[in-house]
């Protein structure tokens, strides 16, 4: 590819005369890329980049202090799979590092997407990036593509900089499963992280100000991860009222079923949902079980297999959420006019 | 025919339409290879859509406009390798130093390695930009960036380089600079120039020939001489003429005689308009009644009254459309 463009580089320029008809054009994907490598660079070395990162270290590191002093109460609970405990357990009053990844891991998405697009057109740029020859999608594309990448750095590397550090604290050696759930789990993390990345770029796509974007993504964040359990609950209630132990002997299935399923539109709640049954194996289902259900069976572990088969819904349903806010702010990118004003 | 062989940016019947509103009218415009073209006009008139439609980053509502036998909007990147676009209002990466700046240029259009930094090392010089270039961009004056932008527009080496308002906020020795320079890009380089701009004593020193636009409408089109030409034939003279002792006397002996079809005072200077040149008669007369000139002058020939003629012929009123014009001067042009 390298190749193709330095000859053509190098006709035009023992052809002063500018043969048109001969020249033929770069290709599209060596814009992206340049574009991918550019922003990457950019993400890397912005101070709100080092930021995150000393957030996201700081709240590792309490976690793993939480996990580490709090494993051996785990341990005489249930002393298989330990070392996933590193992951789900929490201290006093400090929250494990899976529910602080739930919890601020949008904030790396939001942080790295609120102003892709909406900066470069209050700086000027824009207009000057699409008349290079590129096609215009490869902007969004490499804008997203680029915060993925970034977004899969950082959070590999905290999962597996956790692990490290727990081998170092505890002593203890991860089993093949143990690994291969943990890497489902950052991998679920990844989609999940950059679900809030597209619905960033969405919102600086949709809007002019980048504190605008911001403010509005940051409300969604809060939105999904404080307020929709209450909502949730209320509505649910509204639906199916439980305030009677008649009313309770009819609805309370229905109104937890309702509750959970109102809940699972919630980005957080979905991926909580879904990474403690791949981290926690003796999770046997994520809906409500009726005793009859349950007779008969036989208390275990569930395989990693079997545990990924009962959140495949949730993992679509992710990658969906995460394609959908990509495609709308690309349809939404593509159809709005280059003009700054 | 010879004509159409050799132009190389062509627009057939371009049309735009914004809901209700007309933004390009059925514009035809032909622009040779290796002229410096000036698109004219105010604020609002077409211009950056037209620009847009060009590059193919708009979509024309019917026509079609072609740069180099490409059809812009079907080809846009064959168009764009060969088109370098300066909008106006240019902006850069501030973070990003400028020679980085013009790196990630020069990777978007596929080049890379020592060729690169060859090449920026050479624009960056030819822009007087060299000792500047290893700063922030955030750091730039206006005119700084503009000459980063060129350098920037050269990076691929494009046959055909569109400015818009390349002269807005420009000092006056920045200015005359940039004006040398976009010469040397047509003369010496061969390059075809599309200038739009509403500052027309700027661009009537380097355009070869100009294009009047004004709502979407292209109402002339032509080399200076010509433009002065036609409008001499339909017009009137118009003078411009500053007497001591100033006061409104003169008005009423003026307003009598038989050429004088208008006389009108703006300031200190009476501005009168008459069917044939009055210069002679009018210098005697005032000399007869005891007033001295100050000053006298025939208006027209310069770009800046050609303009102002077509404003009037298109049914504009000219002092309205020139506060509108400094009004919205503040605003990022909509043009």
């Amino acid at each position: 590819m390298k190749a193709i463009s330095q000859r053509q580089r190098k006709n035009m320029a023992g052809n002063p005369e500018h043969e048109t008809g001969g020249r033929t054009i770069v290709h599209a994907s060596t814009g992206r890329n340049a574009l991918i490598r550019k922003e990457l660079a950019d993400h890397l070395k912005s101070k709100r980049f080092l930021i995150l990162l000393i957030l996201i270290s700081c709240t590792s590191c309490a976690s793993l202090y939480g996990a580490v002093s709090g494993i051996s109460d785990a341990i005489a609970q249930d002393s298989n799979f330990i070392f996933l405990k590193l992951y789900t357990t929490g201290g006093s009053s400090i929250p494990s590092f899976m529910s602080f990844i739930a919890l601020l891991g949008p904030v790396i998405g939001l942080a790295l997407g609120f102003d892709a697009i909406n900066s470069e057109r209050a700086n000027g740029t824009l207009n000057r990036l699409v008349a290079q020859p590129i096609y215009r999608d490869a902007i969004i594309i490499g804008k997203f593509m680029a915060g993925v990448i970034v977004i899969a750095l950082v959070i590999f590397t905290m999962g597996i900089g956790i692990g490290a550090f727990g081998v170092l604290a505890t002593g203890l050696i991860p089993e093949t499963e143990e690994v291969l759930r943990i890497l489902v789990f950052l991998c679920f993390t990844t989609v999940y992280v950059s679900f809030w990345l597209a619905l960033s770029i969405l919102f600086s796509v949709v809007c002019r100000h980048a504190a605008t974007s911001a403010l509005a993504s940051i409300s969604v964040w809060i939105f999904f991860s404080i307020f929709m359990s209450l909502v949730a609950s209320i509505i649910a209630n509204a639906v199916y009222p439980v305030n009677d132990q008649y009313q309770a002997f009819y609805n309370s299935l229905n109104n937890y079923t309702l509750n959970m399923n109102l809940n699972r539109i919630s980005p957080y709640y979905l991926y909580s949902e879904a990474i403690t049954t791949i981290m926690n194996p003796t999770v046997r289902s994520v809906n409500a079980v009726t005793m009859d259900q349950l007779v008969g069976a036989i208390s275990g572990y569930l395989s990693l297999g079997q545990s990924l088969l009962l959140v495949w819904p949730h993992l679509t349903g992710l990658a969906a959420l995460m394609l959908v806010a990509f495609g709308v702010s690309y349809v939404g990118f593509m159809r709005q006019e280059v003009r700054s004003n | 025919m010879a004509e159409k062989m050799e132009s190389i940016i062509q627009t057939i019947h371009l049309t735009k339409q914004y809901g209700m509103k007309l933004a390009v009218n059925d514009l035809n415009l032909a622009i040779r290879k290796g002229e410096v073209f000036g698109l004219l006009g105010p604020n609002g008139a077409g211009k950056t859509t037209t620009i847009l439609m060009l590059l193919g980053l708009t979509e024309p509502s019917s026509g079609e406009a072609q740069i180099a036998g490409y059809d812009c909007t079907r080809n846009p990147l064959e168009v764009k390798s060969i088109v370098g676009y300066l909008p106006d209002n240019v902006g850069f990466y501030a973070d990003m130093t400028g020679r980085q700046n013009l790196r990630f240029t020069g990777r978007l259009n596929g080049m890379d390695g020592v060729e690169l930094e060859q090449r920026i090392s050479e624009l960056l010089d030819r822009v007087g930009m060299t000792e500047a270039a290893d700063k922030k961009t955030s750091t730039y004056s206006k005119g700084m960036r503009q000459r980063l932008g060129i350098a920037d527009v050269l990076m691929k080496d494009p046959q055909v380089i569109i400015m818009d308002e390349p002269t807005l906020g420009i000092d006056p020795e920045g200015m005359r600079e940039l004006l040398n320079l976009i010469r040397e890009l047509s003369v010496k380089d061969g390059r075809t120039v599309l200038i739009s701009s509403h500052q027309l004593q700027q661009i009537q020193q380097v355009c070869d020939r100009v294009g009047i636009y004004v709502e979407g409408s292209l109402i002339a089109c032509g080399t200076l001489a010509e433009l002065e030409a036609q409008i001499q034939k339909n017009g009137t003279y118009s003078l411009e003429v500053d007497v001591e002792p100033c006061d409104d006397r003169i008005l009423g002996m003026l307003a009598g005689q038989t050429d004088i079809l208008n006389i009108q005072k703006e300031g200190r200077r009476f501005m009168i308009t008459s069917k044939k040149d009055i210069r002679p008669q009018l210098t005697h007369f005032l000399g007869e009644n005891g007033y001295t000139v100050m000053h006298l002058h025939q208006r027209g020939g310069d770009l800046d009254e050609i303009y102002r003629r077509y404003f009037e012929k298109a049914g504009q009123n000219d002092e309205s459309n020139k506060s509108e014009t400094k009004k919205k001067y503040g605003r990022k042009s909509r043009a």
